[in-house]
C-alpha cells in the first residue's frame, strides 16, 4: 500500500512539474506585461515534441542518442525519494539527500557528454560551464545541508523533516542562512536569472541551453521535462525542509489532500518570488557566478558556525 | 542546552546575532563603498532591532533610549554623512578589488571560529545560553579591524571602526542587558565626535595626496627609497 | 595454515614469474638442456613434441610471455584466495621464516587488515596479467628486453606482498625496499628518453627519503621497547612528544610513497614514464601499501591514538584531493592527469583516516570504525578504477600512439569497448551513484556529518569545512573526467592519428580492464560485501564494529542505525531501470518516429565544422583556470604574426600554456640550492693534496683515541 502511495507521488511529482513551469511563465508574463501564454502550454509542447521525429548530428554516438533518458530517469528517481505530500514513505529511505545530489551529478555528468559529443564549439561551451558552476555549487549545497542535518542529525529527508514538524515553530539562525544559501543555490543548478537565461539562445549568454542546442523530438521533450522536475524538485526541498507544515504525516486520504494542497500553494508562492526576482534581476556575467556562489557557501558556513556557536552549545 | 528549549525572544537575540555577524561578513567582502556604506546602516538597523528587542522583553526601558540613539547615529547620520562625502568627492565608482577575497573571507570565517574558541571557557560558566552570542560579538570587533587591514580606502577603515563599536554594543546587550545611561550617551557622543573628525580628517588627507587610498600615505615617509 | 600457505604461494609465485621472465632469451640453452636430458631416456613422445612446439622459434617468444604473466596472474588469484581466506576466518596467523639476521629471523603475521590489502594487491594482478601480454608485445625487444620487465615486475609484487607480511621492523623494511627498488627500475625501463631516466631518479631519491623516515620511525618506537618485532613494538610506552615525533616521521615517509601534497612530486613524473600497465599497478596498488604501512603503523604499532595527529591528516588529506585534482584538470597528458588524481584519492583516504583518528581519540569508537571502513573501502575502489583507467590509457597510446588527450578526439566510434569500459571508469571515478566511488564517498561524508558528537568546537566546525572540500573535490572530479572522456572518445578526431585509430586487435587486452569495470559496478551495487569483510577488519584492529542494529543486509546500507541514514543502491538501480525502461518503451512506440533522421549539426550557417572548432581540453578548463588562478603556476601567452601593409594583417596566432606545480620553486628548487650550498662547503675539505688528507686521517685517529681513553 505505501509502495503503491511512493509510486503515486512520484507520478504525481513528475505529472506536476510542467504546470508548475508554466504558472511561473505566467506570473513572470504578467509581472512583465505581457500576454501570458495558458497554464498548460509546457505539457502541449512536451506531447508535440514526443510526436516529431528526432534529428540527430551526422558525428552523435550513442551517448548523446541515450543520455535523455537517462537524465530523465535520474531526475526521476532523485523525485522519487523527496517527500511531496507525505512522510515515511518506504522510497524515502533508498536514498538519503547525498544520494539525491549525486543523481543530479549523475545527470549533469551525461547532459555534459552529450553537449561535447556532436563536436560543435556550442556544445562544449555549455559543458564547460555547467560543469565549472555545478562544482562551485555542490560545496555550497552541501554546507546548507550540513547545517540541516546537523540539527535533525539524519540525512534522511523524510526523517528531517519529521524532526522540524515535530520541533514546532523555533527561530533558529542557522536554518536562516541555510535556507537562503540554499535558494542561491537551487537557482544556480536550475539554470535561472541571474546566473542562465533559460530563455535565450545567444551564445554568449547561455549555459544550458548551448549543451542541448543539437537535440529534438523526444530526446528534447525528455530533457526539457528533467529540467522541469529538477526545478520543482529544488522547490520542493526548499519549501518542505524549512516549511514543512501541511505535510501528511499519515496515510488517510483527508490528510493527504491536505498535504497536496499545501505543497501546491507553497510552491506557487515560491514560484512568484522566483518571477519576481527573474523580473527584478539582469543575468550575471559569467566570471561573476564564482562570487554569487562562494556567497552561497559563505552563507552555509556561517550557518554552521551559528549552529554550533548560537544554538547547540555545550 | 539547545535552541528548541528556549523562549521566543531568546531565539530571536540569537538569530540577531547570526544576522549582525553576516552583515560584518558582507562588509568586509564588500569593493564598492557605496555598497559598504550601506550594510553598514543596515548593521545599524538590526543593532537597533535588537536593542527594542530587548527593551521590549526585559521592560528595560532605557535600552529604548540607546536604540533610537543607534537609529539616528548609525542608521542614518553617519551613513548620511560618509555617503555625501563619497559622492563629493567622486568615489562613487570606485571598485576596490581586494586582493585574495576568497582567503580574506575564510579568514573572517575562521576568525569566527578563534573567537568562539576563546570564549569557549566564559560561556560554559555561564548558565544563559545568551552569552553564546558573545562570540558572535567578539568576532564582529575582529572582522571590523580585518576590514580596516584589508581595505586601502580611508572611508573603509572608518567603516570598519565603526562596526568595532556596534560589536562592542551589541555584547552590552546580550551580555549585560545593556551598560549604564551614562557609558552609553557617552559612547554615543564619543562616535559622533569620532564621525566629525574622520570627515574633517577625509577632507585634509584628499586635499594634501588627492586620494583617500591609505597606501599613499606612505609616501610620507622619511626615509628616501 | 592453509591460508598461510596460500599467502606464500602467492609471494612465490610471483618471485617464480620474475625467474622464468629472466630465461627469455634463452631459447638456445633451454633447447640444449632439453636436447641433453629428455633425449637418452624420454619415453613419452607427445611430451616430447609439446616442447618442440614450445622451442619454436616463433612462437617461443609469445608463448613465454604468456606463460610469465600466467604465473604473475596465478600469484594474484593466490592472493585473492589467501585475503578472502584470512579476513573470513578474522583471526590472525603468525609464523617464522629462517631468514634474515641470525637472532631476528623474520616474523610474519597475517592477519584481516594485510588480508584486505592482498585483496587489493590480488584484483589488481590479475587484472594486470590479463592485461599484460598483449600489452608488452609492442616493445622492441632489442631496446626494451622483456626479461628486466618480466624479473622486476615478479620482485616488485612479491615485494608489496611481503610488505603485508612483515610482522617485524627489519623484514618491513627489507620488503619495503625490495618494492621500491624494484618499481625504480621499472619505472626506468624506458630509459632511451632522458625524461624518463630524470622521473625514475626523482623517484628513487624520494623513495629512499621516505624509507629513511621510516626506519626513523620505527628507531623511536624501538627505543621505547625491547625489539624489533611488531609486538614488541606494540608493547612500546611513549611520551605523547616521543610518539607525536614517530607519528611524524611515519607520516612522512609513509606520505611520500602515497603521494601526499606536498611531497607528491615523483607521482605525476613517474606515472607517465612507466609502462601503462605498471602504472596501474604502481598507482592502484603500491599506493594503498603505502596507505597500509601509515595504518598499521598509527592504529596498530603506536596504540595511543592522539587527535592532533587526526586534525594534521585531514589537513593534508583535504588539501591533496582539492589540489590534486585541480592540478589533474590541466593536464593535457592523460597519464600524468591519472597520477594527479591518484594525489586526489589518496587525499581522500588519508582524510577519512583522519576522521577515523579524531573519533577515535575522542572516545567514540565506531564511529571511528565507520571512518576506517570508509577510507579502506575507498582504497578498495580506487585500486579498481585507477586500474582500470590506467589500463585504458595504455589501450589509447597504442592505438593514437599519443598520449596527449588534445590530438584524440571521437574515438567511440572506432572503439567502442575501449570506450564503454573507459566510461565505466570515469564515471567510478566521479563518484555517480550505482558505482563503487560513490559508496565510499557517501560513507565519508556519513562520517564527516557525525561530527556533532565531539565536544570540541573547533573540531565540529573544521571537519565540516573538510566535508564541503569533499564535495568540491568530487563535484571537480566529475568536470575533470567529463572533460577526459569527452575529448578523448567524443566529438571529431583532432588528429590523423585519432582518425586512424581501431580497436585493439588482441581482445586479450580488454578483459582487465572488463574485469575491473565489472567489479566497478558490481561492488557499487552490492558494497555490503565489502564493508561486511572489513567490518571483521575494523573488529580486529580497533577492537570495534559499526554498531548491531545496522541491519547490513545485501541489500540496505546503513552505516550508522536504519532509522538515520540508508542508502540501497540495488534499488536505485531498478528505480532508473524501470524510469528509463518506460520512457524508452514509451516514447519509441510509433514506428514512424521511431528511427531518427541524422543531419549536419549546427555551425551557425557557416558552413562546415572543422574539428579545430570544438572546445579543446585548456578552452575547456579556462573557467577553473580563471576562478582557481593562484593554485598554479599560469604561464600563458597569445602570440600574433602580423604580415600585411604596416603588419596590421593577422597570420597567425599562437596560444602558448604552461601550468607548473607550486610546489617545486616553493619547496624543492630551496632544498636542492641548500643541498648543493652544503656540498661546496663539504667540498672544501676536499683540497686535493695527499698531505691534507694524511693529516684527516692523522687527526681522527687522534679525536679516536681520546674519545677510547
Amino acid at each position: 500500500m505505501t509502495w503503491l502511495l511512493a509510486i503515486f507521488q512520484t507520478l504525481l511529482f513528475v505529472a506536476l512539474a510542467p504546470l508548475l513551469a508554466g504558472w511561473l511563465k505566467w506570473c513572470k508574463c504578467h509581472l512583465q506585461n505581457r500576454q501570458a501564454p495558458s497554464l498548460l502550454q509546457p505539457y502541449r509542447e512536451l506531447l508535440k515534441l514526443t510526436r516529431k521525429q528526432p534529428v540527430v548530428a551526422e558525428h552523435a554516438s550513442w551517448i548523446f542518442t541515450r543520455a535523455p533518458y537517462i537524465i530523465f530517469s535520474a531526475t526521476v528517481l532523485a523525485a522519487s525519494i523527496v517527500p511531496l505530500i507525505a512522510v515515511d514513505l518506504p522510497t524515502a529511505a533508498i536514498a538519503d539527500v547525498i544520494v539525491l545530489v549525486g543523481f543530479f551529478a549523475f545527470a549533469r555528468f551525461f547532459l555534459a557528454l552529450a553537449g561535447l559529443d556532436i563536436g560543435t564549439a556550442f556544445g562544449g561551451m555549455g559543458s564547460s560551464r555547467e560543469m565549472t558552476i555545478s562544482s562551485l555549487a555542490e560545496p555550497a549545497m552541501l554546507m546548507a545541508i550540513f547545517t540541516l542535518t546537523m540539527t535533525a542529525s539524519t540525512t534522511n529527508l523524510s526523517f528531517a523533516i519529521v524532526h522540524v514538524l515535530n520541533e514546532g515553530l523555533v527561530l533558529r539562525p542557522s536554518f536562516v542562512f541555510a535556507l537562503f544559501a540554499l535558494m542561491l543555490v537551487a537557482i544556480a543548478e536550475t539554470g535561472r536569472i541571474p546566473v542562465d537565461n533559460p530563455d535565450t539562445h545567444l551564445e554568449l549568454t547561455m549555459i544550458h541551453e548551448a549543451m542541448i542546442l543539437e537535440y529534438s523530438g523526444r530526446h528534447l521533450a525528455l530533457i526539457e521535462w528533467a529540467s522541469q522536475v529538477k526545478l520543482m524538485l529544488y522547490g520542493v526541498l526548499i519549501a518542505n525542509i524549512f516549511f514543512p507544515w501541511g505535510i501528511a504525516q499519515g496515510f488517510s486520504i483527508q490528510a493527504l489532500a491536505y498535504g497536496l494542497l499545501a505543497i501546491i500553494v507553497k510552491l506557487a508562492l515560491l514560484a512568484i518570488l522566483l518571477s519576481i526576482s527573474e523580473t527584478l534581476l539582469a543575468k550575471m556575467r559569467l566570471f561573476r557566478v564564482q562570487e554569487y556562489l562562494s556567497f552561497a557557501y559563505l552563507l552555509g558556513l556561517l550557518g554552521m558556525l551559528s549552529h554550533i556557536i548560537l544554538e547547540a552549545s555545550r | 542546552m539547545n535552541i528548541e528549549q528556549q523562549d521566543f525572544y531568546t531565539q530571536a537575540i540569537l538569530s540577531m546575532a547570526a544576522l549582525i555577524g553576516l552583515a560584518s561578513f558582507l562588509m568586509l567582502g564588500q569593493g564598492r563603498l557605496l555598497r559598504l556604506i550601506f550594510v553598514f546602516a543596515l548593521q545599524g538597523l538590526l543593532l537597533t532591532l535588537t536593542a527594542a528587542l530587548s527593551a521590549y522583553s526585559l521592560d528595560n526601558h532605557h535600552l529604548y533610549i540607546s536604540a533610537g540613539l543607534t537609529l539616528v547615529l548609525k542608521v542614518m547620520f553617519i551613513p548620511w554623512m560618509l555617503r555625501r562625502q563619497v559622492l563629493a568627492m567622486h568615489m562613487n565608482r570606485d571598485v576596490e578589488a581586494l586582493e585574495n577575497k576568497t582567503l580574506v573571507m575564510l579568514g573572517g570565517a575562521s576568525l569566527m571560529v578563534f573567537s568562539y574558541y576563546v570564549l569557549h571557557p566564559i560561556v560554559q560558566s555561564s548558565s544563559t545560553i545568551m552569552v553564546n552570542a558573545l562570540a558572535v560579538s567578539l568576532s564582529v570587533v575582529l572582522l571590523g579591524m580585518l576590514l580596516m587591514i584589508s581595505h586601502r580606502q580611508a572611508v573603509a577603515h572608518v567603516v570598519g571602526f565603526m562596526s568595532i563599536e556596534n560589536g562592542l554594543f551589541f555584547a552590552a546587550i546580550v551580555a549585560t542587558n545593556g551598560m549604564p545611561m551614562v557609558v552609553e550617551l557617552g559612547i554615543a557622543f564619543d562616535v559622533l565626535v569620532a564621525a566629525v573628525l574622520f570627515g574633517i580628517f577625509f577632507f585634509h588627507i584628499r586635499t594634501s595626496i588627492d586620494s583617500l587610498d591609505v597606501d599613499r600615505l606612505n609616501r610620507l615617509n622619511e626615509i628616501d627609497q | 595454515m592453509m591460508t598461510m600457505i596460500l599467502a606464500y604461494n602467492a609471494v612465490l609465485l610471483s618471485f617464480a614469474s620474475g625467474l622464468l621472465a629472466l630465461l627469455s632469451n634463452q631459447r638456445a640453452m633451454l633447447m640444449a638442456l632439453s636436447q641433453r636430458y629428455l633425449t637418452s631416456d624420454f619415453h613419452y613422445p607427445r611430451c616430447r613434441k609439446f616442447l618442440d612446439r614450445i622451442l619454436e622459434e616463433n612462437r617461443h617468444a609469445s608463448l613465454h610471455r604468456r606463460a610469465v604473466f600466467v604465473l604473475l596472474g596465478l600469484s594474484g588469484v593466490f592472493a585473492v584466495l589467501a585475503g578472502l581466506a584470512v579476513m573470513m576466518g578474522q583471526d590472525s596467523l603468525t609464523d617464522q621464516i629462517g631468514l634474515g639476521l641470525p637472532w631476528l629471523p623474520w616474523h610474519v603475521r597475517f592477519d584481516g587488515l594485510s588480508g584486505f590489502f592482498y585483496l587489493i594487491i590480488g584484483i589488481g594482478v590479475i587484472a594486470v596479467s590479463l592485461y599484460g601480454p598483449a600489452y608488452v608485445a609492442f616493445y622492441q625487444e632489442s631496446q626494451n628486453p622483456f626479461a628486466v620487465l618480466g624479473l622486476f615486475t615478479g620482485l616488485f609484487v612479491g615485494g608489496m606482498l611481503l610488505v603485508l607480511l612483515a610482522d617485524d621492523a627489519f623484514f618491513f623494511m627489507i620488503a619495503w625496499e625490495l618494492m621500491s627498488v624494484a618499481s625504480y627500475f621499472l619505472v626506468a625501463f624506458q630509459h632511451e628518453h632522458s625524461a624518463n631516466r630524470r622521473a625514475a631518479f626523482i623517484y628513487l631519491l624520494m623513495a629512499q627519503v621516505g624509507a629513511l623516515a621510516i626506519i626513523l620511525s620505527f628507531g623511536v618506537l624501538a627505543s621505547f621497547s625491547d625489539g624489533f618485532t611488531f609486538d614488541a613494538l606494540r608493547q612500546a610506552t611513549l611520551s605523547p612528544t616521543w610518539a607525536s615525533i614517530a607519528f611524524v616521521l611515519a607520516l612522512l615517509g609513509f606520505g611520500m610513497k602515497a603521494g601526499i601534497v606536498p611531497v607528491h612530486v615523483w607521482l605525476p613524473e613517474a606515472h607517465p614514464a612507466a609502462p601503462s600497465h605498471i602504472s596501474a599497478l604502481m598507482s592502484g596498488v603500491m599506493l594503498k601499501v603505502a596507505v597500509y604501512g601509515l595504518i598499521r603503523f598509527c592504529f596498530d604499532l603506536l596504540g595511543e591514538l592522539q587527535w592532533q595527529w587526526g586534525v594534521v591528516l585531514l589537513v593534508l588529506g583535504t588539501v591533496s584531493a582539492v589540489g590534486g585534482i585541480l592540478y589533474a584538470m590541466m593536464q593535457p597528458n592523460l597519464k600524468r592527469l591519472l597520477a594527479y588524481s591518484s594525489i586526489e584519492n589518496i587525499g581522500i583516504i588519508f582524510m577519512v583516516l583522519g576522521l577515523s583518528m579524531i573519533f577515535m581519540a575522542n572516545g567514540h569508537p565506531q564511529l571511528a570504525a565507520l571512518g576506517f571502513l570508509a577510507a579502506l573501502f575507498h582504497a578498495f575502489n580506487h585500486s579498481l578504477f585507477k586500474n582500470l583507467l590506467f589500463l585504458g590509457a595504455g589501450i589509447l597510446q597504442h592505438q593514437t600512439h599519443d598520449l596527449n588527450i588534445d590530438t584524440m578526439g571521437g574515438l567511440i566510434q572506432r572503439m567502442p569497448q575501449t570506450s564503454f569500459l573507459f566510461l565505466v571508469g570515469c564515471m567510478s571515478i566521479s563518484s555517480l551513484p550505482l558505482f563503487n566511488g560513490f559508496v565510499s564517498e557517501w560513507l565519508a561524508f556519513q562520517t564527516a556529518l557525525q561530527v556533532d558528537v565531539l565536544d570540541n568546537g573547533v573540531l565540529r566546525s573544521l571537519i565540516p569545512v573538510s566535508a564541503a572540500a569533499l564535495a568540491l573535490t568530487a563535484a571537480l572530479a566529475a568536470a575533470c573526467f567529463v572533460k577526459v572522456f569527452g575529448m578523448i572518445f567524443l566529438g571529431l578526431p583532432r588528429s590523423r592519428n585519432s582518425e586512424k585509430a581501431q580497436e585493439v586487435k588482441d581482445k586479450s587486452m580488454l578483459y582487465g580492464p572488463a574485469l575491473l569495470a565489472g567489479l566497478c559496478f558490481f561492488f557499487g551495487i552490492f558494497p555490503n560485501l565489502i564493508i561486511n569483510l572489513l567490518n571483521g577488519v575494523a573488529k580486529q584492529l580497533l577492537g570495534q564494529s559499526l554498531p548491531n542494529d545496522t541491519a547490513l543486509s545485501w541489500l540496505w546500507l546503513a552505516p550508522v542505525s536504519a532509522n538515520k541514514v540508508s542508502y540501497s543502491p540495488p534499488m536505485v538501480l531498478v528505480g532508473v531501470l524501470i524510469a528509463g525502461g518506460i520512457s524508452f518503451w514509451y516514447l519509441r512506440r510509433n514506428l514512424e518516429t521511431k528511427t531518427m533522421r541524422r543531419a549536419a549539426a549546427w555551425d551557425c550557417g557557416f558552413g562546415g565544422l572543422t574539428p579545430r572548432m570544438q572546445y579543446s581540453c585548456s578552452a575547456f578548463t579556462m573557467p577553473f583556470r580563471r576562478i582557481f588562478a593562484r593554485v598554479w603556476l599560469i604561464d600563458e601567452r597569445v602570440d600574433k604574426e602580423m604580415q600585411g601593409a604596416m603588419d596590421m594583417e593577422v597570420k597567425a596566432v599562437h596560444y602558448h600554456l604552461q601550468v607548473q606545480d607550486h610546489s617545486w620553486p616553493r619547496l624543492y628548487q630551496p632544498i636542492t640550492h641548500g643541498v648543493n650550498q652544503l656540498a661546496k662547503q663539504v667540498g672544501r675539505i676536499q683540497t686535493g693534496n695527499i698531505r691534507v688528507y694524511l693529516g684527516y686521517s692523522f687527526v681522527t685517529l687522534i679525536l679516536m683515541l681520546w674519545v677510547i681513553s
